[in-house]
Parts: structure tokens; C-alpha cells; sequence
């Protein structure tokens, strides 16, 4: 796959193999795209005014992409590497039109084959997205120029100067953000009454105008020739050469910035988006508890949704009227001290027998206990008691005094999940320097020399369960009190799978990294039930997350925002080699960087 | 040196090994007084004890025993041959791989996309057996083709990683072609076409009442399972991959390729996922994107229960799991007054698992893996 020609090329010698290859792949990954219905779904989506949606970028990204791909040399150490040129560009280009190649014979073949029996989006509504509601020929005629020319792009990343790489990724992510962002600007600037601001940037009926992208792409474009790497500068400097006391002030001033932002931003933002704030808190909560599990002890629990129904069904039948079979209605806060209690036993009888198993079969065992807690929620036996697949109903808001918490009022969910939030934030980070902390890592790096170190392994694993355990039924109980009602379809797979690939595109064992990782993916994507900022993505949500796992576990297994110990643990191999062919790494350092 | 730190560690940890040993002497109780209480209930329906926890239960006639043997042995024929392509895989690169039950589902979606084509040109109706060589033909292709592409994007680049890495990649793998299954075909539940009367009717074998489509289940099964032996112990390429999963560097020593026996390791896996998938097509004759999640887990602890690694374990475990989840329920759990036991099925089968973790970690025929993968 990664041919090298390690002798200088001629100017315009290409290498079709590798052209062929990349291009049958360009052109089978746009039809896949195609026939999964993600054009066609996304299409709703406008994102530039009469010209670009959601849909159509979801074609277009993959000549860029694999245009960039083709055309990439492997750099090898002590040998001449070959120079790009203008054959780098042509591959790309081919590789582009080989793409559009395969999308003008999905055109054709929508137009003689039927084959919508067996797939659903080979259907008249592709075509017309496909020809731009005209013929075949128009169509190609638009896609194929299109596809070389996003190849030729693509390809021609790797010979532009930084600073014009920098500046085209800043008005790209840029716009992106923009056009993705459009509710929550939308709503922002309402909440400031600065509607005159989101009127010019976007159209009536949704999307950017045109005018507004040109004029904030140029922005954007300047926005690292102004900056010109002053902030990392700073940073660094910062970073080095600031006293102790001088840190631990700006800290404090940083953390009540941001404090005071967090705290009153809400209140300046629409119900839609509160929502949204209030579900990332909720599984910001549930993947702090799993990035202790999975992040610090290493044990990947797959069934971590079985703490998050405990504490659910606990609230539930505490609170409730309508428990069936035990409903003493009580105080929120009541039923939340019984919710660590039950949490606690539930992480320690899941943890018990799962301990000394080897790492995997601990984590298709604990899916198997996820499994049998949402069965026995489901089945007829405990109907009598948690009412079966009708659930628990009518669970009463919760009441603090003067105010209340109530699944109609996300600003209040909000606040109180970020209570939550904070306190486990606030745990997580006292626990990662602790002894406990640190014989976590221990454990996760090697079992056997933590054991020999003195680490009493068992104990340290099941404070890690019940750890994780209590704040996953912290977000149960909360989730629980804000919907009203627990059914056992809430607490799928589905929702251990979705905080791993939080956890897991975060950054594992890292704080902030599992911040960005809830905010990001729930906050656009959205979890399991709760639609994101892009709620079209509904039906292609566990698709994307599942790439997306795949896609981390190959290329950057230590997360976007990760801990330096697990980058080295994870990298041993690259970091002993370059500790051995001379001191490159500040080097490579920079690269990933600019590749983000 | 390590046996002292074994057993000083378990001297320090005694509680936890209490508990442990709480649950394996409560779960076996639980299993011994279903038991007897359901021949209890059997020999002499009117007895106390039999009556204690549950006064309605009925007992089952001899019939409704043998169709419950019988429906729990051909679903765990299947399960078998999908639990053959993890202990395979796990035998040789140590890993599970989480979506070798969307292997299996592939299988199925291909075979009844087959099928419904065939059924549409006649040939279902007037050649069956053609048309169910073609569709077996069609799923092994798919199938392997699935396997064979997902082992060289995703889990060959991380075949030195920690052993998790790869896991939480199958996941991910598993779910992306869960999805896109679902996408491509739609969330309907799909329905194969009718088979031929004279092969779904009942008929009767030493007086069993049993459906021709059980035995066929029982007899591809079987026949694939013997053509794998065959090449695992009779052939080169069997050979290979058993040094493969011994050692892969002396392997790679002796002249084995072994990049090449790793892809024939999993298109090997794919393929029996392949006619596994098929019988199930025959067998319940529904299939939608989710079929494999759940038959894929019991699967590999179907693999587990026999020793993963070891082929004919995954075989043997995969019929006992079946039996045990077709029978257990009512025969252990309803003497015990539990309701509605025969949803708790899968349960019975993730408690399978866990009960052979906590007894007999090495499953029932012991484990065949290199040293480094059992560390």
C-alpha cells in the first residue's frame, strides 16, 4: 500500500498502480456514501445559502481526501526522499476524476438498473441530488471538474508553504464551525440582542449567504498571519518560565473566568440550546466515571450503562408515585444518598467476579452484565416491582427550595448537572495524582509489576468500579428526574459504546480531554437518544461514531487531547526510535500538530 | 516467585475470594434446587416441594423436552460455527473480535438478498437445492470477503498494540458495519421466502418430532465442521496456522507467511460465519441489521465455555449453550416460580458465561493459546 520510490522520480512518471488503487477506493467510498442515504438525509442541512448542504459536503470530502492520500510520500531517515512535483498533483487529480467516474456510473445505473428492492436509496431522490435535478450529462459534466479539481487540492496540501496550509484549514474549520454552529450563534446573539449580527451571517431560511462566507473566510484566513504563533508563544514561555505563585494566581483567575462564563452564559441561551448544554453535562458526567474505569485503572467496561440505570431506576422508584411496588416518594436528595449506596454495591457485585479476568474477557463479561440488568428491568419477573418494559412514570421534579429542577426547564437540568460535573471533575483530578491514582496507572501499564510493587490489585480495581459506578447513577438519577420516567430501552449497549467513543476521542485519562470529547461529539452528533446540533445525523450517528473509533484506534489511539504518559505508553515503539536515530521529536511533535 | 505473590495477594484479598466463592456455592445451589425441583415436579407432580416456590408449574411432557433439545441443539449448531471464527482469531492474534457477529449478519443480509432474487426468477421454487447451494455460495463470499477486508484496514496496522486497542477497534468495526447495513437496506425486518414443504415439515426420528430445516441445520454443521477439521489437522495451510498460533515469530522462522495464514485464518472464520448465517436464514427466516449482535456475543461465549482456541470446543460449547438457553429457563428458573422465563433467555446465556469464567476460567476443554496471549 505504501510504496516508496526511494530513487528520484522523473518529473511526470506516475505510479498507476497506486493511482488505480486510491482511485477505485475514492470512487467506492463516494458510491458507499451514496447508497447509505447520507447525501440524501444531510441534504436538509443547508450550510452556505443556494449553494453548499450538508449532504453535497459529505460527497465532497472524499476527493480531498483521498487526493491528499495518493500523493503522500512516507519519509524515510538517512535516505534522499523523493521532491513532490507536478506528478504528485496529476495522481491526485486522477485519483479525483476516477472518483467522479464512479459516481457518473452510480448515475447511470440509477437511471437503467432497478435495484431498489434490496437498497433502499437507489431511488429517484439520490438521482436528482446526484444530476442537480437535471440530466446525466449535466451532472457529470459538474462532477467530474469537481472531482479533480478537489483531488489537485488535496494533493497539493502536501507542497503548499505552512503558513498558506495554516491559513487555508483556519478558513475551512473556520466556516465549518460557522455553518455547524448556526443555532447556537443564532441563539447567543438573540440572548445579547444582537440579532442584526446572526441576520447578516445567516440567510432566512438557514445556511450562511454567500457574501458572509467570503467575507469571514478571508477573517479567518488572516486570523494566523495577526496571531502568527504569538499565543503559543506565550504559552510556552508560560509554561517555562512563570514563578509557582504566578501559575497558581493565573489559574485561579483562569478557573473563575471561566466559572463566572459558565455560570451565566445559560441564561443568555434559547431552551434548544440549553437542552443540548444539559445532555453533554449529563454524559460528560457518565464518561468522567468511565475515564476513570477505562482511562486510569485501564479495565474497559463494556457494561457501564448498568451504574447509569442503577442510579435511574433508584430515583425512579425513591421518588416516584406511580413505583409500583415500593414508592416511599421521597426528597431528591434523600433518594440521591440511596443512589451512592446502591451504586456502590452494584460496582462492587459487578466488580467482584470480573477482577481477575484477563483484560478482554473483562470487558465482554461486564457487557454481559449490562445485558442481564437491562433483561431483568425488561423482564416479567421484576415487573411487579420496576414496572417492565412500561417503566416508571411521573418521577417529580427536583424540588431545592426555591428553586426546581425540572426536565421543562433545561437551564435548571443544566445547573445541576453541572454541580454534578464539577464535583466530578473535582474527583477525578484529586484521584489522578493520589496514591489510589497512581496505583491505577500502575495497574494499567503492567498488572503483574504493580503487584510486585505492593499494589493490592483487587482493591484498587474495585474502588475504580465503584468509583466510576457512583458517578455514572449520579447521571442516572438526574437523567431520571429531568425526563420524568425510566424505560429499560434508555439503558442500551448502545450508551456504553457511545461514552467509550467519548472517552476514547477525548483523550483516555484525560480530563480535558473527555471534556472536548462530550462537548464535540454529543454536543454535535448527540448521544444515543438525544439529537445534537447536527440533528439530521439522527439515523448516521452510531455509523460516524463507529468510523470514528476505528478511525482514533489506527491513527491517534491517545486521543485529541491526551495525557503525556499515555502518548508514551502508546508510542513506546516511535519514541525508542527516535530516541535512536538522534533527537527528532520536537519535529514530529510540530507536524502532528499542524495536522489537527 | 509468582506463586508467592499469588498467594500472598490472595491472603491479603480473602474477602473478595469469600465473596466469589459465595456466588459459585449460591449459583450451583440455585442450578441443583431447579433441577430437582423440576424432576420433583416430573415424577410426582402433587409433592410439596415441587409445589413450594411454584404451584402452577405443569412440568413438561417427554414431547415438549425433546422439541426444546432439539430446537436448543440446532440453534447451537449454529452458534458454533460462528464461536469458530473467534477462538480461531483469538487463538492466533489474541484478540476478540467483536464484529465477526456482523460477519455473520453480512452472511445472512447476502443470503436473503440471493434468495429473494432467486425467488423472484422461479428457481427457489422449482431447483431449491441449486438455489441453496447459490445462496450458500453468495453468503461464504460475502462473508469471508467482509472478514478478510476488515482484518487488513483495521487490525493488521495494530497487531503490536495492547491487546485492548484492537478490542475496542472491533467494537467500532462492528458497529460501523451494523450501521451501514442499516443504512444501505433499511431498518425492515427482511423475511427469506417459504421453503419447500418436504423440507419443513415434521418428521419423526426415533420418535422425536423433529422439522427437516433442524436437521439440515445439523447436518451443514456438522459437514462444515468435519471440512474444517479436515483442514486444520490434515493440510499445510492447517499446519501454518496452528505454528501461527503457537509462535508467530518462530512460525515466520520456519518459513511460514505468516501475514497470509493470519487473512486465511479469518477468511476461514468468515466462511463458516458464512453458512452459519445461512442456516439461520433457513432456520427463522427473518433477518435485519441487529441479527448478529446478540447471537455474536453468545457465540463467543459459546467459544469461551469450550476453550477458546480450541475448534472443537468452540463446536461443543456452542451446542451446550444452545441447549442450555433453550432449557434452562424451564427447567431450572420456572420450577423456582420465576414468570415469564422464557424472556430471561438471553440472560441465561450471559450467565453462562460468567458462571464459566468464575468455575472453570479455562473453559471446558481447556484453552489452546501461545504463551504470550494467556499471560
Amino acid at each position: 500500500m505504501m510504496t516508496t520510490n526511494l530513487t528520484l522520480k522523473k518529473p511526470f512518471e506516475l505510479n498507476w498502480k497506486r493511482i488505480l488503487f486510491w482511485g477505485s477506493i475514492c470512487a467506492l467510498s463516494q458510491v458507499f456514501i451514496c447508497l447509505v442515504g447520507l447525501p440524501s438525509e444531510l441534504n436538509r442541512r443547508i450550510l452556505i445559502e443556494s449553494t453548499l448542504s450538508l449532504g453535497y459536503l459529505f460527497i465532497l470530502w472524499v476527493p480531498l481526501l483521498f487526493g491528499y492520500v495518493v500523493s503522500k510520500i512516507v519519509k524515510l531517515e538517512g535516505i534522499e526522499n523523493p521532491k513532490q512535483g507536478a506528478a504528485d498533483l496529476l495522481s491526485g487529480a486522477l485519483t479525483g476524476l476516477l472518483g467522479s467516474l464512479g459516481l457518473v456510473l452510480l448515475m447511470l445505473g440509477i437511471d437503467n438498473l432497478d435495484m431498489r428492492d434490496p437498497l433502499i436509496n437507489w431511488n429517484p431522490k439520490l438521482f436528482r441530488l446526484l444530476t442537480f435535478e437535471n440530466s446525466i450529462s449535466f451532472g457529470s459534466l459538474v462532477w467530474i471538474p469537481v472531482g479533480v479539481g478537489l483531488g489537485t487540492v488535496g494533493a497539493s496540501l502536501h507542497q503548499m508553504s505552512s503558513q498558506i496550509r495554516k491559513m487555508t484549514a483556519y478558513a475551512m474549520f473556520g466556516l465549518f464551525s460557522f455553518a455547524v454552529l448556526e443555532d447556537v450563534i443564532g441563539d447567543l446573539s438573540e440572548g445579547f440582542r444582537l440579532e442584526w449580527l446572526s441576520d447578516m451571517i445567516y440567510a432566512k431560511k438557514g445556511g450562511m449567504t454567500v457574501t458572509s462566507t467570503i467575507v469571514l473566510a478571508i477573517v479567518l484566513a488572516l486570523l494566523p498571519l495577526l496571531v502568527q504563533g504569538k499565543f503559543k508563544k506565550t504559552v510556552d514561555r508560560y509554561r517555562s518560565e512563570a514563578k509557582p505563585e504566578d501559575k497558581r494566581r493565573n489559574s485561579v483567575v483562569l478557573f473563575s473566568i471561566v466559572a463566572v462564563l459558565v455560570l451565566v452564559l445559560p441564561w443568555f441561551l434559547g431552551r434548544i440550546v440549553n437542552e443540548l448544554l444539559a445532555n453533554v453535562g449529563l454524559f460528560l458526567l457518565l464518561a468522567l466515571g468511565l475515564n476513570i474505569v477505562v482511562g486510569l485503572a485501564g479495565l474497559l467496561d463494556l457494561g457501564y450503562v448498568a451504574f447509569f440505570a442503577v442510579g435511574g431506576y433508584t430515583t425512579a422508584v425513591l421518588t416516584s408515585p406511580n413505583s409500583p411496588w415500593f414508592s416511599p416518594e421521597t426528597h431528591f436528595g434523600i433518594s440521591l444518598l440511596v443512589v451512592v449506596v446502591m451504586a456502590t454495591l452494584a460496582g462492587l457485585l459487578i466488580g467482584a467476579p470480573v477482577i481477575r479476568m484477563r483484560g478482554d474477557y473483562l470487558a465482554i463479561v461486564t457487557l454481559g452484565f449490562g445485558e442481564i440488568i437491562r433483561l431483568l428491568f425488561l423482564s416479567d419477573w421484576l415487573k411487579p416491582y420496576l414496572g417492565g418494559s412500561q417503566g416508571i412514570t411521573n418521577i417529580p421534579a427536583i424540588d431545592l427550595g426555591p428553586w426546581e429542577v425540572r426536565g421543562a426547564d433545561p437551564r435548571s437540568v443544566f445547573y445541576m448537572v453541572l454541580a454534578f460535573c464539577v464535583l466530578a471533575i473535582y474527583v477525578s483530578w484529586r484521584l489522578q495524582g493520589s496514591r489510589l491514582g497512581r496505583s491505577w496507572m500502575a495497574i494499567r501499564e503492567d498488572e503483574s509489576v504493580a503487584e510486585v510493587m505492593g499494589i493490592n490489585i483487587v482493591n484498587s480495581k474495585l474502588m475504580a468500579f465503584v468509583v466510576g459506578a457512583v458517578l455514572a447513577s449520579f447521571s442516572g438519577a438526574v437523567l431520571a428526574a429531568k425526563v420524568g420516567s425510566v424505560f429499560p430501552k434508555s439503558f442500551e449497549i448502545l450508551v456504553s459504546i457511545i461514552i467509550l467513543v467519548v472517552v476514547i476521542v477525548g483523550g483516555m485519562g484525560s480530563i480535558t480531554g473527555v471534556m472536548v470529547g462530550s462537548l464535540v461529539l454529543i454536543g454535535i452528533l448527540g448521544g444515543p437518544r438525544q439529537p445534537g446540533l447536527l440533528q439530521e445525523f439522527q439515523n448516521f450517528k452510531l455509523l460516524i461514531y463507529g468510523a470514528l473509533l476505528v478511525f482514533m484506534m489506527l491513527k491517534r489511539p491517545e486521543g485529541l487531547v491526551p495525557t503525556a504518559r499515555r502518548t508514551r505508553e502508546l508510542h513506546q515503539e516511535e519514541y525508542l526510535q527516535d530516541a535512536w536515530l538522534g533527537d527528532d521529536e520536537s519535529e514530529d511533535r510540530e507536524e502532528v500538530g499542524e495536522q489537527l | 516467585m509468582s506463586e508467592i505473590v499469588k498467594k500472598r495477594s490472595k491472603s491479603r484479598v480473602s474477602g473478595v475470594d469469600k465473596f466469589l466463592t459465595f456466588i459459585r456455592v449460591f449459583m450451583a445451589t440455585l442450578i441443583v434446587l431447579g433441577v430437582v425441583a423440576f424432576i420433583a415436579q416430573q415424577i410426582w407432580p402433587d409433592n410439596p416441594f415441587a409445589e413450594w416456590r411454584n404451584p402452577d408449574a405443569r412440568g413438561l411432557t417427554g414431547d415438549q423436552f425433546k422439541g426444546l433439545v432439539v430446537s436448543g441443539l440446532s440453534q447451537g449448531a449454529m452458534y458454533g460455527l460462528i464461536a469458530l471464527g473467534y477462538s480461531m482469531v483469538y487463538g492466533v492474534l489474541g484478540f476478540i473480535n467483536f464484529a465477526h457477529g456482523e460477519v455473520f449478519m453480512v452472511g445472512t443480509m447476502s443470503g436473503w438478498i440471493t434468495s429473494e432474487k432467486l425467488n423472484d426468477a422461479g428457481l427457489w421454487e422449482s431447483n431449491f437445492v441449486l438455489s441453496l447451494f447459490l445462496i450458500i455460495l453468495v453468503a461464504i463470499t460475502t462473508s469471508t470477503t467482509t472478514a478478510v477486508i476488515t482484518e487488513r484496514i483495521a487490525y493488521r496496522p495494530l497487531r503490536n498494540s495492547p491487546r485492548l486497542i484492537p478490542l475496542i477497534t472491533s467494537i467500532g468495526v462492528s458497529f460501523f458495519i451494523q450501521n451501514a447495513t442499516l443504512g444501505l437496506f433499511g431498518p425492515a425486518s427482511k423475511g427469506y421466502p417459504q421453503l419447500p414443504k418436504w423440507l419443513s415439515k415434521q418428521r419423526s426420528i426415533l420418535t422425536v418430532e423433529i422439522a427437516g430445516t433442524k436437521i439440515l441445520v445439523m447436518v451443514v454443521a456438522a459437514l462444515s465442521m468435519a471440512c474444517l477439521w479436515y483442514l486444520v489437522e490434515r493440510t499445510q495451510t492447517g499446519r501454518a496456522m496452528r505454528a501461527v498460533a503457537e509462535d508467530k515469530e518462530i512460525a515466520s522462522l520456519m518459513g511460514i507467511n505468516v501475514n497470509r495464514t493470519i487473512v486465511i485464518t479469518f477468511g476461514v472464520g468468515g466462511t463458516m460465519a458464512g453458512v452459519g448465517g445461512i442456516l439461520w436464514g433457513l432456520l427463522f427466516r427473518s433477518v435485519t441489521h441487529m441479527t448478529g449482535f446478540l447471537p455474536g456475543i453468545k457465540a463467543f461465549t459459546a467459544a469461551v465455555v469450550g476453550g477458546i482456541g480450541n475448534m472443537g470446543g468452540a463446536m461443543v460449547g456452542g451446542v451446550f449453550l444452545g441447549s442450555a438457553e433453550s432449557i434452562a429457563p424451564l427447567v431450572i428458573l420456572e420450577p423456582l416460580g420465576v414468570p415469564g422465563v422464557t424472556q430471561l433467555k438471553d440472560a441465561i446465556a450471559f450467565t453462562v458465561l460468567v458462571l464459566v469464567l468464575l468455575f472453570k476460567p479455562a473453559g471446558l476443554f481447556g484453552e489452546k493459546l501461545s504463551q504470550e496471549d494467556r499471560a
